[in-house]
């Protein structure tokens, strides 16, 4: 009989996510899973009993006996007391738990004897992302703060010049730069509005330009960047230095995202009052950290509050209001769980026995059969701080300029050239008298050397360039010069040598090359001088 | 100084020429290549006057005519404008394919130089002589006709003359048949005729060659008649049995052939169709008439409004052009720039290959106004960031931003590559009218929905834009 996953519906007032959708149900059977799914709890993620029936669920309409028979309990929150009450003794459920805030739900669920998953614990290493939780749900809850607060705010995002007037774009700061952070830089970059961010991690910064956003940097030294890639509290006097920046910002932008959680502790209070009473009539706040109690002073966790003017959103369920696309990245998350626990043979046949050597399961279990496992000692290789969670901005392949060697000619196109240039030189080889050769050699020579030198010119000198050759073709003033006045004593002097004509062709000839000369390398160098970097 | 001791100045002095040309190809190196070139010249002139060849008799002359024509040269160096450069460097060519002309005349009415030849020596010799006169007279007229096209002295539409392609057959024809009876010529009475009637065949088809071409071309030609100044001072080398001649022509030759080349390629023209004349060969017939004409609406801006755009704007890309050069606005150009750099606004320019009137002419001017080259880019390199940019400025630029190249086969200019401007979130297009560009063609770019045209002197244009940027 194989392990029998039950997804009971979710009982927390207003949670609207579901553990496992149909597409996930049918890849747990193929996985050797049987899945069980209680009546009606895919209603508010709009996924109907039928859907998971189709998919091979079995649905159970008595909550009690759902609990009773699951041998696996997947779930989005933690459980009630009452739920806890309802699971079986000795057996596994995966779920959020938020060990550190709730410490007696783990000591309830420890007397059960159960062995717990913390899907919230899941270690932040390069392994583990593809069940991290957390981070698929930050991302859609820093999506839909961007969505919130474009219904609340009365104007567009994107600036654009239109026939009836101009309409400027609006200025969106997001506080903290993690998944959510992140998420909400691209959304409202994508929306059109110009996106400033803030983190006190300094390595983010490219992150944050790589999705459209401005970073706006606090001028105080000291790195912010916690184990695991979080951030961590900082000193009195960055603080200071942030509020200032904060404040300055309040003044200017229309709509403040802020992300700001620390790990185990209550969200930072960065928004003050004062900053609020600053921003413009009509403002956003959008505090994504209210369920820790806010990093706004204004915040009202779970409502909507105008105060001064702007509205402050403190919802706590974002993600949740994205029900079916957070089911959906939820039940992934769940399912690569699953994947990780066959490999390392936590489960086989109809045991759950958690490998407590692997590094993941081991971070992830709180509750190992009735016993706390919970912290677990540190991850031996933790994120580096500086691994960027967004994808690094791909370099663009250099497009291949004219300076770059070219591939070989084809081959018909090639033989052709040679036979030409082997006919032409066996002319002149039969013909040609051995004075012309010697010139003739050096001539081609110099012809290959000339193409090799200027082949490799950046399209920017072209013009110094051909400057400084047509200069150096001057040369031809040589030619001019040896005429003028050759020495004739070697040669027989009965020759008439009309040497007035000569002389004035020939000083003619100089005096245009030389003003070719001069100009040529002064203009040159005159072009040169403006170069600079 | 010794025969072999001037050999070896001319070697010191070629090894210093082509260290000149390859030291020109870097920025960084670029200054030190010049002056590898003075050095060479100079070494080259000093050991040719003080060398066994010429006799202390002709020392007056050289240093008066070296006086006289360096006086000229820096002086038109020193007040030339960079925006005159192409002309300059038109000029420059003429002078020397002129004293090609008149180092091959002054060679052949001298008797002495073919006394100890061989027959065929002689008759190699006299080739090298009709050869070298017949390409210093093509560079002369045709570069006289380039310098008048690019200042606008003589009008910059192809001027096509009816069978023209026999008409350049014939010329050729007659070129060989003189070259003949110039060989059989037994003294230099008999070969004068054939040598003047060659000489102005010569003139004449120089001159032909560069009116028939347009004025989009003109960088492809500039470059074209600095490469046959070249190969003239090759023939002059061979005509004298001069090493050093034949070398540094062969290298100024080759080279200026290789930059032709490279700019037609930019153009992706064929090298022989361009030379061979006319640009927009297709568009004297009616085919370019009946071309699809782009339809809609024109949208207008202030410089105000481009100066908000600007402002707003993170990625911002220049495309300068002939405009800009005329209107002498690259300083403005380069404050816009300084302005909105300060502000963290990504400045590019992307300069097409053959913007202006000369290859690397736009480099150039935007290098007179200081700004940085590392922000000025080629086509090539950022023509995929277009869509990323959020506003793409043209300033006085036309047919290298003009999408039926790339969408209208029919269209004369259809294959070149264009900088897509209108792949931009928003182009701005600063223009005095409407008119059409060099190649006559209508642009569509001015038509789309996204494009944005300011009218009017782009220098004026551009200092309202930096007044109300810095408001």
């Amino acid at each position: 009989m194989a392990l029998l996953i039950g997804v009971p519906r979710e009982s927390f007032a207003g949670e609207k996510r579901v553990a496992t959708v149909p597409e996930v149900v049918e890849k747990l059977i193929k996985q050797g899973f049987r899945v069980a799914v209680e009546a009606g709890a895919g209603d508010t993620a709009q996924i109907s009993d039928d859907a998971y029936r189709a998919a091979g669920a079995e649905i159970v309409d008595d909550r009690a006996r759902l609990w009773a028979i699951s041998d696996i309990v997947f779930k989005v929150r933690g459980p009630n007391a009452e739920e806890v009450g309802l699971l079986r003794e000795g057996a596994t459920l995966v779920s959020f738990i938020w060990p550190a805030q709730n410490p007696e739900l783990l000591q309830q669920l420890a007397a059960r004897k159960a062995t717990v998953l913390a899907m919230d614990s899941v270690p932040r290493i390069s392994r583990a992302q593809k069940l991290d939780a957390l981070s698929s749900m930050a991302n859609i809850g820093g999506y839909r703060a961007v969505i919130e607060a474009a219904h609340e705010f009365g104007r567009f995002f994107t600036g654009s010049i239109t026939a009836a007037g101009k309409v400027p774009p609006a200025k969106v700061f997001v506080i903290g730069a993690g998944v959510a952070g992140l998420a909400a830089i691209g959304a409202a970059s994508g929306l059109g509005a110009i996106v400033r961010a803030n983190d006190t991690r300094p390595e983010v910064a490219d992150q944050i330009k790589s999705l459209g956003g401005e970073f706006v940097p606090v001028d105080y030294e000291e790195e912010g960047s916690g184990v695991g890639g979080y951030a961590k509290v900082m000193s009195e006097g960055f603080q200071k230095a942030q509020r200032e920046v904060f404040a300055k910002q309040a003044k200017e932008v229309d709509i403040i995202i802020t992300t700001a959680l620390i790990p185990g502790k209550p969200a930072p209070r960065l928004i003050t009052e004062d900053m609020v009473k600053s921003m413009k009539q009509g403002s956003v706040i959008v505090d994504m950290a209210a369920e820790q109690g806010g990093n706004c002073e204004c915040t009202v966790p779970g409502e909507v509050v105008v105060r001064h003017g702007v509205t402050i959103i403190g919802y706590k369920d974002l993600p949740s209001r994205l029900a079916k696309q957070a089911s959906t990245l939820y039940a992934t998350n769940l399912l690569r769980l699953t994947e990780d626990m066959l490999k390392t043979k936590s489960i086989e046949g109809d045991a759950v026995n958690i490998d407590m050597q692997d590094e993941v399961l081991r971070g992830t279990t709180v509750i190992n059969k009735g016993e706390v496992t919970w912290p677990p000692p540190p991850p031996k290789l933790s994120a580096v701080p500086a691994a960027p969670a967004g994808k690094p901005p791909a370099m663009p392949a250099k497009p291949k300029g004219h300076g770059e060697p070219s591939g070989p000619m084809a081959g018909t196109k090639t033989a052709v050239l040679f036979g030409v240039g082997a006919l032409l030189f066996l002319l002149i080889g039969r013909y040609a008298p051995a004075s012309f050769l010697g010139h003739f050699t050096v001539f081609v020579l110099a012809c290959f050397v000339g193409y090799m030198v200027v082949w490799n010119v950046t399209p920017a000198l072209h013009t110094p360039l051909m400057s400084v050759t047509n200069a150096v073709s001057s040369i031809i003033a040589i030619g001019a010069l040896v005429q003028i006045a050759p020495d004739l004593t070697k040669i027989s002097a009965d020759l008439s040598r009309p040497n007035e004509w000569i002389r004035w062709l020939s000083v003619g000839g100089i005096g245009l090359a030389t003003i070719n000369m001069f100009g040529g390398f002064a203009v040159t160098q005159r072009m040169l001088q403006m170069f600079r970097k | 100084m010794t025969s072999s001791l001037s050999t070896v100045s001319y070697l010191g002095a070629t090894i210093l020429f082509i260290l000149c040309l390859g030291g020109l190809s870097n920025p960084e190196t670029s200054r030190r290549g010049n002056l590898y070139g003075i050095i060479g010249m100079a070494i080259a002139v000093l050991a040719t006057v003080f060398g066994p060849q010429v006799t202390s008799a002709g020392l007056p002359y050289i240093l008066g005519a070296m006086v006289v024509g360096a006086a000229i040269g820096l002086y038109a160096a020193r007040i030339v404008k960079m925006t005159q450069m192409p002309e300059l460097v038109a000029l420059m060519h003429s002078l020397v394919g002129l004293a090609a002309m008149l180092v091959g005349y002054a060679n052949f009415v001298d008797p002495t130089v073919s006394v100890n030849m061989t027959p065929a020596e002689k008759s190699v010799h006299e080739i090298e002589m009709y050869v070298g006169v017949l390409i210093g007279a093509v560079t002369f007229s045709g570069s006289v006709i380039a310098f008048g096209k690019l200042s606008a002295r003589i009008s910059g539409k192809p001027v096509l003359l009816p069978a023209r392609h026999w008409l350049n057959l014939a010329g050729l024809l007659a070129v060989i048949y003189y070259g003949y009876v110039f060989i059989n010529a037994h003294s230099v009475a008999e070969a004068m005729t054939p040598m003047i009637v060659m000489s102005v065949v010569a003139l004449l088809f120089g001159i032909h060659m560069v009116m028939a071409i347009g004025g989009a071309d003109m960088p492809v030609v500039i470059s074209m008649l600095n490469s046959y100044s070249g190969w003239a001072a090759a023939a002059t080398g061979f005509m004298l049995s001069n090493d050093l001649l034949i070398v540094v022509g062969a290298l100024v030759g080759s080279s200026g052939a290789i930059l032709s080349y490279i700019m037609c390629s930019a153009m992706n023209r064929n090298f022989i169709s361009v030379i061979a004349g006319g640009f927009g060969t297709d568009s004297g017939t009616p085919a370019a008439a009946g071309a699809v004409q782009p339809a809609g609406e024109v949208n207008p801006i202030l410089a105000p409004e481009t100066a908000e755009l600007l402002r707003e704007a993170k990625n911002v890309i220049i495309v300068p052009g002939y405009g800009m050069a005329v209107a002498q606005a690259q300083h403005t150009v380069c404050e816009i720039t300084k302005a909105l750099r300060e502000k963290g606004t990504n400045v590019r320019f992307g300069i097409h290959p053959v913007a202006g009137r000369m290859p690397g002419h736009m480099n150039v001017l935007l290098a007179e106004a200081k700004v940085p080259y590392d922000i000025v880019f080629e086509m090539d390199e950022l023509n995929e960031d277009f869509p990323a940019t959020d506003v793409a400025m043209v300033i006085g630029a036309n047919d290298i931003v003009n999408p039926a190249a790339q969408d209208d086969p029919t269209s004369p200019i259809a294959g070149m590559p264009v900088l897509e401007v209108w792949k931009a979130k928003t182009s701005v297009v600063m223009k005095r009218s409407m008119a059409s560009g060099y190649a006559g063609v209508d642009n569509p770019l001015f038509y789309k929905d996204n494009n944005r045209m300011l009218f009017g002197d782009a220098k004026k244009m551009l200092d309202e834009v930096l007044v109300a940027l810095k408001s």
